[in-house]
């Protein structure tokens, strides 16, 4: 109780005095999380809706391999990333490895089939109302899959909040490949796990607070934005 | 358009981070011991300016330190495991090594002290009585210098403790930090090297119970990586590193940490060591 | 497009027989209302005739994708505005924007549903929204409208003002094909009748004609209120 105590107080102290660098750590860590975020978009919403539109032998077999990698563990998708990267490793040259870029693309590779997974569910049923519409317009699957993703924006911006929560709650594999390296690759996670062995608990578990209400913040304001627009647009 | 427009920003501004840090870097492979002590804190900054190259420190177990460097993924080591170092260097991954600084490690218990090791001043001793009483003991068990360090002492002790393995004898795999958590929780013994020790703050019922046993000495040594073996590497910049280090600044440097008035690393570049 | 003749289909759904050996020319001329009982296959022969059904055996030629536009019993609007429904179609019909706004603003007009362009679609009333499924599918200038029971849901004065579109794209020169099971709206509109029973054409006739008396027992109870089945 004691430390759950002085956890509180040392959040509110951490905010209070706009400590230059959590506030480094933090703007690194949304950074990361929502350029992966945005990676994962472009390749995975479209992905997801091609899947909710399109009829191929073997879509099934895509599909429950899509939603197997939902539970892709971050370590393993942190080593593959670093593997590639490493010196040593194919895309060695391109000198990405503890980076924030690598972080990116650790993050981007397990958020995308969070994003595509979700958005076929929620996009097949929106597909499966507008099918005869869309092809009585002579839209064939191809045409159709801008279509869904506008049509369907609203409840991709849940399926984005997923992938959000996902990519900045994520350590394993930023720690991996970014290297936890101090004012240049240190995220808000792999800060906790730095404290957490340090045994600095009080400290660890302020920044895991102060990381929780600022995805809290962020899911209110997307939550926000839809309502007003939902409103307008209907 | 603007949401697409806003997206594709974020993706550039994310990739862009990089460039936007130091232009001339190295990459150091280091422990969790130097890293978390606080020491590169102290150092690092002082080199960075009055050198230009900037030090991004990736903190793993000497083992893995050293696989980075064989990677090529960083341009110099700075661990505490000779015997791995030299074999890094015979291996021609880089080298050659460098004798740096040392410090100690210490032989940490609860205050309880279950074995009654405190005050044997020899940690040969102290280890064969933790293994007759059964006297749960925590041990890295992550090939890191801490690690090398505590099976050759059980060695030295002449005491195999696999035999207590998942029972007494507790390997957890990880860094020196999560180690002294999980000796803190379980109320055992296990040895730290003195940096992490002080810096630590999760102690709980944990003392020093041995210490100053010449057995216990702990020297770091740093090896820059060879360029023949990864063109990549920034030999230049990891020799003008090497060289500062080893040098009267560094040393300096080294010498002046202290936590609470204590000094953590005793520079010895100058000795055989 | 016209005219678009049916030979011979036939359509199954599991094994079971929607349509048997269906055979009808749609020629340009007065709206052509199918009629008959529920189950009859109205809605499956619409399906074939605008290109949507494939048909198991016959064919519908001529042999494109699709044939002409079509509104459903229950529209279909997408989650954008009204004048957005509109142009949606025209766009992918590969009309050019100055024109696509044109068009879609007049089929607003023609409508009644100038002052709610604005208006999310699928946040009007049911009138409205079968309206603008009309103003949708007219906007195209389809050569042949089909319409499937696009007054079913809907109170007697929207179902006139849908009327009195219909009418009014007919006058245009677009031959409009369309299913209702209203008796009353299938005698306001129809120029010609088929009847469809149990997935066959019982009848083919001009409205005067099948209204007066139509030729088979069939036509003749369902035109007395009969049950039919």
């Amino acid at each position: 109780m004691q430390d759950l105590g002085s956890a509180f107080m040392a959040a509110i102290a951490l905010v209070r005095d706009g400590d230059a660098g959590m506030l480094a750590i933090l703007g690194l860590s949304l950074r990361v999380s929502l350029a992966a975020l945005g990676i994962a978009a472009v390749v995975g919403l479209p992905l997801g809706a091609l899947l909710a539109v399109a009829r191929f032998p073997g879509r099934r077999a895509v599909v429950v391999a899509l939603n197997a990698l939902m539970g892709l563990p971050p370590v393993v998708a942190g080593l593959l990333i670093y593997l590639l990267l490493s010196r040593s490793g194919p895309l060695g040259s391109w000198g990405l490895l503890f980076t924030p870029g690598a972080m990116v693309i650790a993050q981007a590779v397990l958020v995308t089939p969070i994003l595509a997974a979700l958005s076929r569910g929620v996009l097949e049923a929106l597909w499966e109302e507008y099918a005869e519409a869309l092809r009585s317009f002579g839209a064939g699957p191809w045409r159709a899959v801008p279509t869904l993703l506008w049509d369907g924006r609203f409840a991709l911006l849940t399926v984005l909040l997923a992938g959000f929560g996902r990519a900045s709650a994520e350590v394993g594999a930023v720690i991996l490949v970014g290297g936890n390296i101090e004012g240049f690759t240190r995220t808000m996670t792999t800060a906790i796990a730095l404290e957490t062995s340090k045994g600095d608990l009080p400290l660890a578990l302020a920044l895991g607070l102060v990381l929780m209400v600022i995805v809290l913040g962020v899911n209110a304001l997307a939550q926000g934005l839809r309502d007003v627009a939902l409103r307008r647009a209907g | 358009m603007v949401k697409r427009d806003l997206l594709l920003g974020l993706v550039l501004a994310g990739l862009a981070l990089p460039a936007a840090a130091q232009e001339r870097f190295i990459t150091l492979a280091s422990t969790t011991s130097t890293e978390q002590s606080g020491l590169f804190g102290h150092i690092l900054p002082i080199f960075t300016r009055d050198s230009g190259i900037g030090v991004r420190v990736v903190a793993l177990g000497t083992g893995q330190a050293l696989d980075v460097g064989r990677r090529g993924d960083a341009d110099v080591v700075l661990v505490h495991d000779r015997a791995a170092e030299e074999r890094f260097a015979a291996e021609g991954y880089g080298g050659p090594r460098r004798g740096v600084m040392y410090n100690d490690f210490v032989l940490i218990g609860p205050a309880a002290d279950p074995a009654g090791i405190a005050g044997t001043g020899d940690v040969a001793v102290a280890l064969r009585r933790i293994a007759a009483q059964r006297a749960p003991f925590v041990s890295r068990g992550d090939r890191s210098g801490t690690h090398a360090a505590e099976l050759r002492l059980w060695q030295e002790a002449g005491t195999d403790p696999v035999q207590g393995r998942g029972q007494w004898y507790r390997e957890v795999g990880q860094g020196m930090g999560p180690a002294l958590n999980t000796a803190a929780a379980q109320e055992a013994y296990l040895l730290s090297d003195r940096g992490t020790w002080l810096a630590f703050r999760n102690r709980q019922a944990l003392r020093i119970l041995v210490e100053g046993d010449r057995r216990l000495l702990n020297q770091y040594g740093v090896l820059a990586v060879s360029p023949q073996r990864h063109p990549g590497a920034k030999t230049r910049e990891a020799q003008a590193f090497i060289n500062w280090i080893t040098g009267a600044a560094g040393q300096a440097a080294i010498a002046g940490y202290r936590i609470d008035g204590e000094q953590l690393f005793f520079p010895n570049a100058g000795e055989p060591g | 497009m016209l005219p678009i003749r049916a030979e011979a289909v036939s359509y199954a759904v599991g094994g079971a027989a929607i349509l048997d050996d269906v055979s009808l020319v749609i020629e340009h001329g007065a709206p052509m209302l199918i009629l008959g009982p529920n189950g009859a296959g109205k809605s499956v022969l619409l399906r074939l005739l605008h290109g949507l059904l494939r048909p198991g055996a016959g064919r519908v030629t001529p042999e494109v994708p699709i044939r002409g536009a079509m509104v459903f019993q229950r529209p279909v609007l997408l989650r954008r505005s009204a004048l957005a429904n509109l142009r949606y179609p025209l766009a992918l019909a590969g009309v050019p924007g100055p024109e696509r706004a044109r068009r879609a603003e007049a089929a607003l007009v023609e409508v009644g549903l100038s002052a709610l362009a604005g208006r999310p679609a699928r946040r009007l009333s049911g009138g409205e929204q079968q309206r603008l499924a009309l103003a949708r599918a007219a906007a195209l200038e389809p050569e042949v409208l089909f319409l499937d029971e696009p007054c079913a849901s809907l109170d007697p004065a929207a179902t006139r003002a849908v009327e009195e579109i219909i009418r009014r794209v007919a006058a245009r020169g677009t031959k409009i094909v369309m299913t209702t099971h209203d008796l009353g709206q299938a005698r306001r509109l129809a120029g010609e009748v088929v009847f469809l029973h149990r997935g066959r054409v019982v009848e083919c006739a001009p409205a005067e004609h099948f209204f007066a008396g139509p030729a088979s027992a069939e036509g003749a109870a369902f035109l007395q209120g009969d049950l039919l089945w």
